[in-house]
């Protein structure tokens, strides 16, 4: 792997649109092992970089059916099965009155599933990465907006790869170390 | 017109800004995170946490007596089983609802002034919801056997009675508890990862970055970020529905006169909004002036929020008319008696005073420059907070002490017990919000940040 000594460069950015400008190049460009960075959600930022599906939606969705048959099976066994009485004549399973309770863990279960499918697919908790190796990433949360392109990028070139970046606007270009 | 267009338009039309001009995002990054990091706590945190952890502290030796002694001394008795512990747990609960309105509802309806209130907001709910557990469980009498509530394979054999809305009631608040703290910490992830990277010594440093997760701000990140966010939200906004809907069905499904009624979960859902915006305002009211926030909390959200209270606060109002209407139409004698002494019987006298405090104080909002004007705002809020308490009582206590047979009538009121713990809860509310303000920050930064950079992007 060419440049292993590095984790990548980083370009830094004084505002969003010329984070997407370059993002945007970066990715016509052919660089496809990259991120950015920014203090607020950027919109179409992560679509620059030929990210589109999140996968979260169909998580919660699937957490919400699962909430919803758990919840209500729950109910017919305890009342049905493991603990059959009667109540004024009514039916063992007398689902009208088990709604409310299959209704809160259908959004229990879904959004747990949501809160835990974010943090899961992000990698987080995650107590090491490269990029805080730069020192001006803390203003990352702040007001600066940067772009890393990894040296694992099959196009990956130190040389070329900063020549570009300060290209496309970066006045400060860094090396990320692993 | 969509609503964003409409937005800008009364916006336009009023001339209060969202956010006032000349903020950038270091400078909105700068001045949020510095209350929490700055090394001087100022004066009145401590006056603040002080006066109310004397509270706490009653609260504390309260529950202790309740536990040692029981239940007993609390004013409850035959017929009024269900005193303060369940007016204060309605009343608190219902407080929680604005919170959930503020950061789910107003967000899926792109409300763009939600930003500033949403988070002090999201967690004046989760102590309100706190606060509220506290009286079921203390109600219980033998609160060491809670856990009885829910199904668990248990060696006596027996399960929860699910037909029973008090199970319901169990479920959806402790759900309520959970996804809100849920929706709390996600949006806190971003704002901790700023505290830090701003943070100078190594204990805060440390703190905030095992609590940020290693939040970097990936734009990949940023996306599911969003699209959880956004689900939580859809999520949360049937959930704050259902929770005071089945809060009042602990009393619509019961036969009392006075609780068995249809109109009881939109009222009841109604009167939560209402009341948790007056609390919303008690508490932004101060906070903006002590903090100096009024750049961020500015007069245009206390305006709508004032504007929403009149809107549910007049809800509220056709439901007490209903409530009378219905009484007299259905002609039921137990009905029409429940009504006449509500109104004229020995608790006559609450009943006016939550007119007077929950309808008749509320409508100075309709005047234009009493809604930007921030003293009488607050004493709207608090009137409201007065009469909504009011209300529970009636509808509690007022109903059951006089129900079908007058064999079986009787006087209720509160013992010191009683007002000592209500007094301890609203100590534990206010003292855990003063450590929340102090320790995190209580405007959510990275909203801030997109809100200033829309702004900029619109004014060029």
């Amino acid at each position: 792997m060419e440049g292993s000594s590095i984790y990548g460069l980083m370009a830094e950015f004084d505002n969003a649109e010329a984070l997407l400008a370059a993002a945007r190049r970066a990715f016509t460009e052919g660089f496809r092992k990259m991120d950015a960075y920014s203090p607020f959600p950027v919109e179409g930022l992560a679509e620059g970089l030929g990210f589109h599906r999140t996968g979260v939606p169909l998580i919660v969705l699937i957490g919400g059916i699962l909430g919803c048959a758990g919840g209500f099976f729950l109910q017919y066994w305890a009342s049905v099965i493991d603990y059959p009485i009667n109540v004024g004549g009514r039916p063992l399973n007398s689902w009208p009155s088990f709604i409310p309770v299959t209704f809160e863990l259908t959004i229990l279960i879904a959004a747990l599933s949501a809160f835990f499918a974010v943090l899961a697919l992000n990698g987080l908790p995650m107590p090491y990465h490269p990029v805080f190796n730069v020192e001006r990433f803390e203003l990352a949360t702040r007001n600066r907006f940067f772009l890393c392109i990894e040296a694992a990028d099959p196009k990956f070139d130190a040389g070329e790869t900063r020549k570009f970046l300060e290209a496309i606007g970066s006045q400060r270009v860094y090396e990320v170390e692993p | 017109m969509d609503p964003e267009a409409r937005e800008e338009s009364v916006g336009a039309q009023d001339s209060l800004a969202l956010i006032e001009p000349g903020h950038t995002l270091g400078s909105i990054t700068d001045k949020i995170s510095s209350i929490v990091l700055t090394h001087r706590t100022p004066w009145f945190w401590y006056f603040g946490f002080g006066f109310s952890f004397i509270f706490v502290l009653i609260l504390l030796y309260c529950i202790g007596a309740l536990l040692a002694i029981g239940v007993g001394l609390f004013g409850i008795m035959i017929p009024v089983a269900w005193g303060f512990a369940i007016v204060n747990f309605v009343w608190w609960i219902g407080i929680g609802h604005a919170g959930t309105l503020i950061s789910a509802i107003l967000l899926l309806l792109r409300q763009k002034w939600r930003q500033s209130i949403n988070r002090f907001a999201e967690a004046m709910t989760l102590f309100a919801v706190a606060c509220a557990g506290l009286f079921p469980l203390l109600h219980l009498g033998r609160p060491w056997f809670f856990y009885w509530l829910f199904p668990y394979p248990s060696t006596m054999a027996i399960q929860p009675q699910f037909r029973s809305p008090l199970v319901w009631d169990v479920f959806a608040v402790s759900t309520y508890f959970t996804v809100s703290l849920l929706f709390w910490f996600l949006g806190l992830i971003p704002d901790l990862a700023t505290l830090r990277d701003r943070a100078r010594g190594r204990v805060p440093r440390f703190i905030y970055g095992i609590l940020a997760m290693g939040w970097r701000g990936s734009a990949i990140h940023w996306h599911r970020y969003e699209m959880a966010y956004l689900l939580l939200a859809g999520l949360a906004t049937p959930l704050v529905v259902s929770v005071h809907t089945v809060v009042s069905f602990d009393f619509a499904v019961a036969l009392v006169p006075g609780w068995h009624s249809t109109i009881f979960p939109p009222y009841f859902v109604a009167g939560a909004i209402y009341s948790g915006f007056a609390m919303v305002l008690t508490i932004a009211i101060p906070l903006r002036k002590l903090y100096g926030l009024e750049d961020f909390i500015t007069l245009r959200h206390l305006k709508n929020m004032a504007m929403v209270m009149l809107a549910t606060g007049m809800i509220v109002a056709y439901g007490y008319l209903m409530e009378t209407f219905t009484a007299w139409y259905s002609g039921d004698i137990f009905e029409k008696y429940m009504m006449m002494n509500r109104m004229f019987g020995p608790y006559g006298w609450m009943y006016w005073l939550l007119v007077l405090f929950n309808i008749l104080i509320p409508q100075a909002l309709w005047f234009r420059s009493l809604q930007t004007n921030v003293v009488v705002l607050f004493l709207i809020a608090i009137s409201v907070n007065v009469g909504m308490w009011l209300e529970r009582y009636v509808i509690v206590v007022v109903s059951l002490h006089r129900d079908f047979m007058p064999s079986a009538w009787g006087m209720y009121s509160g013992t010191i017990v009683d007002y000592a713990v209500l007094a301890g809860s609203i100590g534990l509310f206010v003292c855990l919000l003063f450590l929340f303000i102090r320790v995190l920050p209580m405007i959510s930064i990275f909203e801030m940040r997109e809100l200033v950079h829309e702004e900029n992007a619109k004014n060029g």
